[in-house]
């Protein structure tokens, strides 16, 4: 019984501090991509003006680990017996894609980039423990957004 | 050295293709890190030893490249690309490729 109870404590402590945290994040993230608007990022290879108007292209990229909390994971074990959408994963990866794509941004302003083409983003799984028992517990995801700047002559 | 993922530099001719040049690392974080990425698992955010981790691998892997590309001759590197790949717990691969031309 009281094994229970302290695990029903543990998971109400890291549903309360995950919400918190993400409630808090998607805040941030919103804030800054409305910051960013002016800078187009596109995902094709050709260029968008004439290439002897171009100045200097650059290669930029940043990426971000984003963890679940404990609760998350608990919630996704169980969705994983009975099927359907894992809401709380589709939460975690779109807040990786859109953090790491955000820290691109910032890089991409640092080098006075006009636009941003042939943008990429790579998903890996960190921290994946083998076991099966273990599955859920450790879930981190990385995202690493990248492309190339490129500056416009003026 | 000019690095680009797409296939040409813009502006620029190329004059000579090398072929591909790559770079690749692994990387381990010490004890406490984990250590600390599993207390922060728990509560859920973002595990900052981590985005370090993989952000110097990243940097190592393409520096790694840029000296293969200039030991060949090359001034720029077109078509670059990354993988990544975890290896065991807390150890990470990551492994960058691209064609090293040069441009006049």
């Amino acid at each position: 019984m009281g094994e229970i109870i302290i695990s029903i404590i543990l998971l109400l402590v890291a549903f309360s501090s995950g919400t918190l945290i993400e409630k808090r994040h998607y805040k941030s993230i919103r804030q800054r991509e409305k910051a960013y608007l002016t800078i187009p990022i596109l995902t094709t290879k050709e260029l968008p003006v004439e290439s002897d108007k171009i100045e200097s292209v650059q290669l930029v990229g940043d990426g971000v680990v984003i963890a679940g909390d404990h609760f998350k994971m608990f919630l996704a074990g169980l969705i994983n017996l009975v099927g359907g959408r894992i809401t709380t994963y589709e939460s975690l990866i779109d807040r990786a894609r859109r953090e790491a794509t955000l820290r691109m941004m910032k890089k991409a302003r640092l080098v006075n980039a006009d636009m941003i083409i042939n943008f990429r983003i790579e998903t890996s799984n960190i921290n994946s423990i083998q076991d099966n028992s273990e599955k859920h517990k450790n879930a981190a995801i990385e995202a690493f957004a990248y492309g190339t700047a490129i500056r416009v002559k003026k | 050295m000019i690095i680009t993922n797409i296939e040409s530099v813009p502006n620029k001719k190329i004059v000579e293709h090398f072929g591909i040049v790559s770079g690749s690392t692994v990387r381990a974080k010490h004890v406490g890190t984990d250590i600390l990425a599993g207390v922060k698992n728990f509560f859920g955010g973002e595990l900052g030893g981590y985005t370090d981790l993989l952000n110097e691998a990243r940097q190592e892997s393409v520096e790694r490249m840029t000296k293969q590309a200039s030991w060949k001759g090359a001034n720029a590197i077109i078509n670059v690309r990354f993988a990544t790949s975890s290896i065991t717990q807390g150890a990470s691969e990551i492994y960058v490729y691209g064609t090293a031309v040069r441009v006049e």
